[in-house]
Formats: structure tokens, sequence, C-alpha cells
């Protein structure tokens, strides 16, 4: 059953400058209870927007939002049973935590005992228990951010919105709090909608992932599907790295296809949703991508590219090559790293064969950008 | 180490010096005059007289006269005239400082242009303008009688309603920049977030704003009620024979009745009672800065 609906929602912003800006146009997405969903898109992609019009805190022009079947278009912020972490936590700086966390429930008018008690638990849950009676400016940012958290889901709203809370946070303490928001979305089980910028934060701790772009819906899948079946080449661009080769199908044999590139490269890929002459874009990830030994061929029915190694870039478990495959193409690939085997071959300069399997080979209409 | 410490000096003479000579050494001669018996014709006698300040209190000087605490009641009278000049300037400036925090750049200029540009005409021209607007032949009594709302010229002029309106209409500038100040810097996520809990807009107002935003308007309402309660040339234009306020009783006791030392220990009355409010948000401020340390 349908949970939370977003039903082709439109919004507009006038700009001083001149023509109004599409922030949110025709976005639907149906968002499932219980769910991890993250917004995910460049700054200026409408992923915050559509954020506060969830919220309450922006209208839409047009479309709608469904709640339990019923809309919420004329239900005011503060009456949705949504609640939200803000980027910069927004704590009163006048209260203490306990004051804090406990706002929503005063302002609601919970008899002063359950109030203590559901304070307690949330401050428990978000490892608080003890700071109560500090103030914000008196935290660290992670600490903030668990007030923050804990003034939310003391509410046990349907949903939680989050806005990019991570991103104040440094590598570490975002990283600890990814894992530690995904394990408290499980404990409570209560759908969280997040919005970040960070692939690779959306990738970790999402269910689904929806990519925005330019006020529209780009993809809506899980993160393996939008990592491997990038709906278009934004998606394949944005999410991750690929490598990207334009060019039309020459022939087809089965699921087996083979395009040819403007410069007269011969790629082979494996799919049925094209037919000769369709114009297609493949996306090859740097980690699919192999430098073949002398005489080795490439992995299943794939092709091989030749290239000379340009730049190495190490980074731990693996080596980021970048490969000069001509006509002013650069491929990156990931060449596993490993301190027995000699390295000599991928030092920059050497000549190399880069070979991948069809089926690791993901092709995108170009008529779907 | 001394080169230091000589820099120092000398850096803070100026202001050792303007604050000695044109606000200590005056000071004591009006605490030291406030004890002294008046002369004949203005001056002092050298004598021991206390009985200034139970002037004030209303005490009988002698035989003849009886407890009359006339100067207390024009104090209160003062009081009660600073109280409504903080209340109306406060009421105006509030939303306005709002509605002018949430403009654009170039529009929050001009309006504080704005708000400053009376200080650029002098005090005693725009009181007398006020005398012009409300004289029973002034400007607004022939408007309201023009639209023919009222038959008989309203009595404006002359009454604590005309040196309420001037005052706060001297002040308001000065009400309006310290809480200017504060609600720029309110964090609208705030408002937001309260309204994200659950809480209506009273309630976000009551427990939110209002407290973030109260600092400018303690600050404002100091500012105000101190010029205000000693206020003169308000009284003395717009408040004719009618209106008392303790600025005029000063006035009149060092200029009229040539008694200097009533004046001072009046003097000294209204600067007790500013050091008292300043007094109060002193203690409460480093109480309140206490609170949020610990």
């Amino acid at each position: 059953m349908d949970f939370l609906q977003i039903v082709s929602a439109s919004k507009h912003y006038q700009t001083p400058e001149g023509p109004p800006v599409k922030a949110l146009d025709g976005v639907t997405i149906d968002v499932k209870n219980n769910e991890f969903l993250t917004l995910l898109g460049p700054s200026g992609c409408g992923k915050t927007t559509l954020l506060k019009c969830i919220a309450g805190f922006e209208d839409l022009d047009s479309g709608d939002l469904i709640l339990g079947g019923k809309s919420l278009r004329d239900v005011p912020a503060h009456r949705r049973p949504f609640n939200t972490v803000f980027q910069n936590y927004a704590l009163f700086p006048h209260m203490t935590v306990i004051q804090n966390v406990g706002y929503g429930l005063d302002v609601a008018g919970v008899a002063k005992a359950e109030r203590d008690r559901r304070v307690g638990e949330a401050l428990e849950l978000v490892g608080l228990a003890g700071f109560g009676g500090r103030r914000p400016s008196q935290l660290s940012g992670g600490q903030q951010q668990r007030v923050a958290l804990a003034r939310s889901l003391v509410l046990k709203p349907k949903v939680l919105l989050l806005d990019e809370p991570l991103s104040a946070l440094d590598r570490k303490m975002r990283e600890a709090m990814q894992i530690e928001l995904k394990t408290l979305q499980h404990a409570v089980g209560i759908t969280f909608v997040f919005v970040t910028h960070d692939q690779e934060e959306a990738l970790a701790m999402s269910d689904r992932i929806a990519v925005l772009s330019q006020g529209r819906l780009q993809q809506l899948d899980t993160p393996t599907g939008i990592y491997d079946r990038p709906a278009n080449g934004f998606v394949a661009n944005f999410v991750g790295t690929s490598n990207l080769f334009v060019g039309t199908i020459t022939a087809r044999n089965g699921e087996s296809v083979t395009l040819e590139t403007a410069n007269g490269r011969q790629l082979r890929a494996t799919g049925n949703r094209f037919q000769i002459g369709d114009q297609v874009r493949l996306v090859l990830r740097p980690e699919h991508l192999k430098i073949l030994a002398p005489g080795e061929g490439p992995d299943r029915d794939g092709s091989v590219i030749q290239g000379r190694i340009k730049e190495t870039v190490f980074v731990g478990s693996t080596i980021q090559v970048h490969a000069d495959v001509g006509f002013g193409r650069t491929v990156i690939l990931l060449h596993p790293h490993d301190n027995r085997n000699a390295q000599r071959e991928i030092a920059p300069g050497a000549e190399v064969r880069i070979g991948y399997a069809a089926e690791s080979a993901h092709l995108i209409a170009v008529a779907d950008d | 180490m001394t080169r230091k410490r000589n820099a120092l000096l000398l850096l803070l003479a100026p202001i050792s010096l303007i604050l000695g000579i044109f606000f200590l050494i005056p000071l004591g001669i009006v605490v030291v005059y406030s004890f002294l018996e008046p002369g004949l014709y203005g001056g002092v006698e050298w004598t021991w007289y206390p009985y200034n300040y139970g002037r004030i209190l209303g005490w009988p000087l002698n035989d003849y006269e009886e407890f009359d605490p006339i100067y207390l009641a024009i104090f209160a009278t003062s009081l009660k005239y600073a109280f409504l000049t903080v209340l109306f300037s406060l009421l105006i400036c509030y939303p306005a400082a709002f509605w002018v925090s949430r403009r654009s750049a170039r529009w929050k200029g001009f309006v504080l242009f704005l708000i400053t540009l009376p200080f650029f005409t002098s005090l005693l021209i725009r009181i007398y303008a006020w005398l012009l607007l409300l004289r029973p032949t002034g400007f607004i009594n022939a408007g309201l009688e023009y639209l023919s709302l009222i038959s008989q010229p309203l009595d404006l002029l002359f009454s604590g309603f005309a040196v309420v309106l001037g005052m706060v209409y001297i002040f308001t500038p000065f009400m309006f920049l310290p809480i200017y100040a504060n609600v720029e810097k309110l964090d609208y996520s705030l408002i937001r977030a309260s309204q994200d809990l659950g809480a209506n807009p009273a309630q976000t107002f009551f427990r939110i704003i209002l407290p973030l935003t109260a600092p400018g308007m303690i600050a404002g309402s100091i500012i105000v009620f101190i010029p205000a309660l000693g206020n003169f040339i308000v009284p003395a234009f717009l408040g004719g024979a009618k209106v008392q306020m303790t600025g005029n009783l000063i006035e009149r006791s060092f200029l009229q009745s040539r008694d200097w030392p009533f004046g001072s220990a009046l003097a000294l009355l209204i600067m007790a009672s500013v050091v008292l409010v300043l007094m109060v948000q002193t203690i409460r401020a480093g109480r309140k800065q206490a609170g949020d340390a610990a």
C-alpha cells in the first residue's frame, strides 16, 4: 500500500533577474512505509524544495501530497505528522537539551510525567542520557545533531525529514552517524526522507534513492539499481564514476549487441531494449574494467580498448588508473593493489589493453537524457 | 612594560579629561549643592541643609506648611509618561523591525536611513512642528473639521497625550535600532523548527521569538526610558502649564525660582532612578549569563 504519495509536484521561484526558475517539475514519488528514502542531487536540483514542500514550509504550485489517502495541501506545517531535522539543527539556544527535546510535547500539552518519560527515552535512544541540563552551545556538532534527532523522534512522526543533517560534521563523524542513522531508522520503524548531495552517503544509507536534477526526477531505485543500471547519462555521471561512450548499434545477436562510436570504435554489450540503428550510451564502471595481461582476452564476450596510462592514483585498496584511449578520451579504471606482484606494467606511459565483460556494460538510450 | 603603560595612559587621557572635567566634577558639585541652603538670589549658602530632599518627599518645612507630596506626584507623572513612551514605541518598533529585517539589503539601508533622517533636523524645530500640528487651528484639527468628523476643535495640545506623542516621536529611532539589531540576527530556521514541532503561531511567538528578541527590547526600553524620565523640552512645549514633569521642575528651580539646591536634589532623584533601573538590568543580565555558562 502506498504511504505518502508525491504526485506531479511542481514549484517555481521568481528570480530577480527575470524568468522564473522551475525548482520542481512534475515530480512523482510513492514513499513506502518504513523505508529510508534519499533525495539525491546536486545543489539547486530541487531536493530541498521538495523536502520543504513535504514539511509544509512551502506550498506546491501544482500537484499534490497524499498521506494515507488524504491530501495535505491545506494542512499547515504545524499540523502535519512530519518532523524535520534541519541542516543547521535549529536547536533553540535559550533552552536546555531537555527543554529542546520536550518542546514538541510541551506545545502539544502532554502531561508532565509522560513528557519526562518520553524525553528520557528519546535521549537514551540517541545516546545523550545525562546531557539533559546542557545548552546547545555546550555540545559538539555530533551531539547537537543527536539532540535534533531526539527532538523530532520524540513526537513519533509518520515521516522524519532530514535536510542534509550530516553535512556539517567531519568525515569520521559523518561515517559513524550514517551507520547510526540507519540503525536508528530500523529501531524506530519510522519512514525517513533524507536529503543529500553526497552520492556515497546516499548509496550507504538508503533503501531507495530518488535522483533529482533540474527539478525533475531522474531515477527512483534501490542503491544497487541506481549504480548498476543508471537510467540516463546524468545519473551515470552523478552516482559513482562512469566511462561513457556514445554510439550506434550496428549488430545484434540475441542479447549480444555491438555498437560503433563516431570514431569507429567497436564495443560489445548485452541488452534487449535496443534495435540496430539506435543511438545509445554505453556506461562502464571503473571496477568493471580490467588491464589485460599479454595474450589475455576480454571476459565473456566483451571488448578490448587500447590505451596508454596517463596517471595513476593510489587510493589504498586499489589503484585508480587514468588511461588515454585515443581521440582525446580518457578512461578511468580501478586496478587491484597487490604488493606481491610487480606493478611495473601500470606506470604512466605504459601501453595497456583494457578489457571488460559484455554483461557489465550498461546501455542507456540517448533520448532518455 | 612601562612604555606600554605610558602609551595606554596617553591613549586614555582624552576620555579621562572629558569625563573628569565635564562629568565627574559637575556631578560632585550637584551632589554637594543638593545638601546646601539656597541663596536668596540663586547660588548657595554654605550651611548643611538636608531639607531639599525632605521637600521632594512633601515634608513640611515649618509650622505653616502641611504635608504635600506634590513633587512626588510630579515624579510619578514623569514615571507614568516615561513608561507609556516606552510602551508605545515598543509597540511601534517591534513589528516594524520584523518587517524591515525581511526586506532586501537595499530596502533595509533605505529604511534605516529614513529612521535616522529626523536627526538631521533640530529637535526644537521638530517639537515646534508638533505644536503647529496639534494646536486648535492646526493641521490635524483643521483636517478633521474639513472632513466634518468633528464640529469643535479637539483639545490635543497641552495634554498628557501630546507629551507622550511627542516623546514617542522623538525616541522611536532609539527603540528601533537595538530591536532591529536583535531581530536581524534572529535565526528564522528556529521559527520553522518550532512550527515543525507542532507549535501554533502564538506558541512559537511566546516560546521562541519573544525570549530570543527580549534583549533588544530591554536595551531599547532602557535607552528610551532614561531620557524620557528626565525629559523637559517635550513637556515644556507640548504639555504647557497643564503637564509637569520632573524635568520642568528642575528647569524652573534653576532658572526661575533660583533654588539651585532643590534643583540639584531633583536631578539626583532622576539620576538615582535611572541608576536603579540599570542596576536591576545588569544584575539580571549577569545572572542570565551565569545561567548560560553553568
